[in-house]
């Protein structure tokens, strides 16, 4: 799934957003008003990255009284992971080409 | 502070080559060379230089970084919806050449808006690889 990939990887490109889902992964379910606190962003900007992670797939919220709690979602990583396998299987593969080469070459 | 080692995502492929730097520069940095072993590519050795990497299913936009002939070559490389750095180390051993390529995404931007970020993808990795065993 090329979309939900490359949703991924522009949710994940943007450092702010990449802190608040690592922050996520460190502490667990936290509130908007807890991430913004000592963060140096706005409360609207953090609610913000927050949509798009929910798009992405990599939090989840859930709605307690007034409160709404925010949660990593580990496995939307997958396709990260994919990817790297990947690429590393791509360069491993060129050596190899680049290796045979070298033995051409004078 | 040093933390970028964790907050970037990378590969990392290392190989000993029985064959001199200079020899394995001329096959990472000679366009036809380059493209018997990698891709078509408008190469050129010039750091800003701005080429494509061709190939079947389509192209790759690239831009020089860093030139250190025999040494260090690295370019911009958008590969798979993510744009990435590739670094090539050449370090000479005793019977040749130990190769290294390095490619990074989701680099650090100079200006980090906010704190708190030193988690790091490999304990993502590791965590989600624990998520993955308690599954099965």
């Amino acid at each position: 799934m090329p979309n939900a990939r490359d949703a991924l990887f522009k949710s994940l490109a943007d450092p702010t957003r990449r802190a608040i889902f690592e922050r996520l992964c460190r502490e667990g379910e936290l509130t908007v008003g807890t991430l913004t606190g000592q963060s140096g962003v706005s409360q609207p900007a953090v609610s913000k990255h927050l949509r798009v992670l929910k798009q992405a797939g990599l939090v989840r919220d859930r709605h307690e009284g007034r409160q709404t709690y925010y949660s990593p979602q580990l496995g939307a990583l997958g396709p990260l992971i994919d990817w790297t396998s990947r690429m590393a299987g791509f360069w491993q593969s060129r050596f190899d080409h680049l290796e045979d080469l070298l033995k051409r070459m004078d | 502070m040093n933390q970028e080692s964790t907050e970037t995502l990378s590969v990392v492929v290392e190989r000993e080559m029985p064959h001199p730097p200079e020899k394995i520069w001329r096959a990472l940095t000679v366009p036809q060379l380059l493209a018997e072993w990698l891709m078509k590519n408008d190469f050129e050795p010039i750091v800003d230089h701005r080429f494509n990497f061709r190939a079947d299913w389509g192209s790759v936009e690239c831009q020089v970084l860093t030139v250190d002939p025999n040494k260090t070559l690295a370019y911009t490389f958008g590969a798979m919806g993510l744009e990435c750095v590739v670094t090539w180390t050449l370090t000479p051993t005793s019977t040749g050449t130990h190769l290294r390529v390095e490619q990074t995404g989701f680099r650090p931007d100079q200006q980090q808006a906010y704190q708190g970020a030193q988690y790091g993808w490999p304990r993502f990795f590791a965590a989600l690889e624990e998520v993955l065993a308690r599954i099965d």
